[in-house]
């Protein structure tokens, strides 16, 4: 036990304070319950999926700054193809717009590798190109999502034998961020090349010199941060109901929430639970704030200080661990 | 025979050239520049003249400053995303003060902000070693939030632009525009700086070796904070410029600037990793940015399409770079 708690001694501490946060917003709005708490997950959805993205290659030692951007354009091109179109058109894009998520992903992988222009510069070249490319499916705001989609995220999951008053507090929104982060890491965690990813991030020469292929564990690492943020760009498809192109505040937010959850800048260190509970913590206080009837736009500076704030904490930390 | 040895052994002509461009950047540059006036010309006959050259010199103005903030970052391994924002920050707050404020209060309130985002940014990157990208990137989303807040105190107020913003951002005096009168000399100040000044020099070796900048003895801090309070002060001088040239104030005035300006100081050949560049490529990068965006507009080329080549012109510039250095 003490050993768990030592290895997750960060996690837990997180989700401490997530509770504290909890308890303040009880404090401050009695009468919050779970009708807010499935707002809370479903505003929570599209910024976990660009953390998951974020996480993936932050732990195989890069970072990705085309996170929002691809978020974007995977959201765009999902809302123009379901606009008008069928209810069961929908079943072929969502596996379309993945699957485009991925192999952009890998693009920018695949130029990080083959162009060996650092990380930094590539994904800051992809945001520039992803951003226009969403410009180019959708000039404004608009499209649609078919209704089983926008279904999916609304609501609670009906378990049978559990009395109404828990099954409230189970959001389907909840569900699907579960869902589809466990149908991919925990494979990912118990596989060679999630051990390889964790290796490259860690050390790259040692890891190249123990036989692991670096350059393509390095693509797969930025196609599934691509698939993630296909999955963020389907959720705010999903939770708005039309596409956006413009990208939102994602990426700052995703690069905060994996140090305030315990993944080192560095890479090789944390894992995905501790981001995505940084992500809770993160939006919570952003709620706690318009509870206390704080101006939106004051909000959003308050936010952004602590963001800030926080990404500095972390390379100090980072600094500090260096020496 | 000994003529074997007096001739050297013939270069590959692919290596001579990337040889003469790394040696002499500034020659492709023009040279590029003037390819893409010359199929501007073919495309509009007659749209180059006296009035057109005016006209671009003016609007490439303001990006070539703001590339400068860039050129400066980037020297030393940084950038500065935030110059879009402060430049609308000062450009909005002095209009709005201009209003019912002196102009030189105006002018010092629509600075303070500049000062300030620099700061911060110097202290982020200097002091807790933020990676600058993420650190800009940060102020600038927190600026935003402060000018939406303050836009609401000045709703009822109005906003004006100063005749002298307007006649410096839009007056042409015998076929030059005004806003030589501000570049030139700026321009000539930051040239000066980064090649004959000790802070110039500092730049550089930042840049290229960190560590042993350090060691024998600078302090990293100092160099950084100076740095980014510098770009910031000039993306705010910048804002007032352009607001005068644009003529209506709004909270996204500058952002569609950010892009190009990082893109003209990699054209310019300013390396993005540090240590190598100067100002007066970024200059020329600015010229050819601004041409092939009249160029892309002729073509009837969407706004998403030019971010996509701008995106990849810096990927590619980099990329080619990169394979000069790796060469030599």
């Amino acid at each position: 036990m003490s050993h768990f708690l030592r290895r997750q001694g960060w996690v837990t501490g997180l989700f401490a304070l997530l509770i504290v946060l909890f308890i303040a917003t009880k404090l401050i709005q009695p009468g919050y319950g779970s009708g807010d708490f499935g707002s809370l997950a479903r505003a929570v959805l599209p910024y976990a999926f660009a953390v998951a993205a974020q996480t993936v290659v932050v732990i195989a030692g890069g970072i990705d700054l085309s996170v929002a951007a691809m978020m974007a354009l995977t959201s765009v091109t999902a809302a123009s193809m379901m606009a008008g179109a069928s209810e069961e058109y929908a079943l072929f894009v969502v596996p379309f717009v993945l699957a485009m998520g991925f192999v952009l992903g890998a693009l920018n992988g695949l130029l990080i590798v083959v162009t060996r222009v650092p990380d930094i510069v590539v994904t800051l070249a992809m945001l520039f190109v992803l951003q226009g490319a969403a410009l180019l499916v959708l000039g404004a705001p608009g499209g649609g999502a078919a209704e089983w989609l926008k279904a999916m995220i609304s609501g609670t999951v009906p378990i049978p034998g559990l009395p109404d008053t828990i099954d409230a507090w189970l959001p389907k929104a909840l569900l699907v961020l579960v869902v589809c982060l466990c149908i991919v890491w925990i494979p990912l965690r118990r596989s060679r090349l999630g051990l390889s990813i964790y290796a490259i991030g860690s050390s790259e020469l040692a890891a190249f010199r123990s036989g692991v292929p670096v350059a393509r564990t390095r693509i797969i690492a930025y196609a599934l941060s691509g698939l993630f943020a296909a999955m963020g760009g389907l959720a705010l498809t999903m939770s708005t109901g039309i596409g956006a192109p413009i990208p939102g505040p994602y990426l700052l937010a995703s690069v905060a929430a994996v140090v305030l959850g315990g993944v080192a800048l560095g890479g090789g260190k944390g894992g995905l639970l501790g981001p995505i509970v940084a992500v809770f913590v993160l939006r919570l206080v952003r709620t706690d704030l318009t509870l206390l009837a704080i101006d939106p736009n004051v909000t959003a500076i308050i936010e952004g200080l602590i963001m800030v704030a926080v990404v500095m904490f972390g390379a100090f930390i980072t600094m500090r661990g260096r020496q | 025979m000994s003529s074997t040895a007096i001739t050297p052994a013939p270069v590959p002509l692919g290596r001579r050239l990337k040889r003469f461009m790394a040696d002499r950047p500034l020659i492709p540059l023009v040279i590029l520049l003037v390819i893409l006036v010359v199929i501007l010309q073919i495309l509009r006959p007659g749209i180059v003249n006296e009035r057109w050259i005016a006209n671009t010199i003016k609007f490439a103005i303001p990006l070539a400053i703001l590339a400068g903030c860039q050129t400066m970052t980037m020297l030393t391994g940084g950038i500065d995303l935030s110059v879009g924002t402060v430049a609308t920050m000062s450009a909005f707050i002095m209009a709005t003060q201009v209003v019912n404020q002196d102009p030189a209060v105006a002018f010092l309130l629509a600075m303070m902000p500049a000062v300030l985002i620099g700061l911060v940014n110097g202290i982020g990157v200097g002091v807790f070693r933020v990676h600058p990208l993420i650190m800009t990137l940060g102020t600038s989303l927190i600026g935003t939030g402060c000018l939406q807040v303050y836009q609401r105190t000045v709703i009822a107020s109005g906003a004006k632009i100063p005749d002298f913003l307007a006649w410096l951002g839009t007056g042409v005096t015998y076929g030059f525009p005004n806003a030589l009168l501000l570049f030139v000399p700026l321009a000539a100040l930051i040239i000066f700086t980064l090649a004959r000044t000790g802070f110039g020099r500092l730049l550089y070796a930042v840049g290229d070796n960190e560590r042993a900048t350090r060691l024998s003895g600078v302090q990293y801090w100092q160099v950084i904070t100076a740095l980014y309070i510098t770009s910031s002060v000039l993306a705010g001088i910048t804002g007032l410029l352009y607001i005068g040239l644009i003529k209506a104030p709004s909270l996204s005035l500058a952002e569609p600037l950010v892009l190009p300006s990082v893109a003209a100081a990699v054209i310019g050949g300013t390396s993005i990793f540090g240590g190598r560049g100067g100002y007066t490529g970024t200059i020329i990068g600015a010229l050819i940015l601004t041409v092939l965006t009249t160029l892309l507009t002729i073509l009837q080329m969407p706004e998403g399409a030019r971010r996509i080549l701008f995106g990849l012109i810096v990927l590619f510039v980099t990329a080619a770079y990169l394979r000069i250095v790796e060469e030599r």
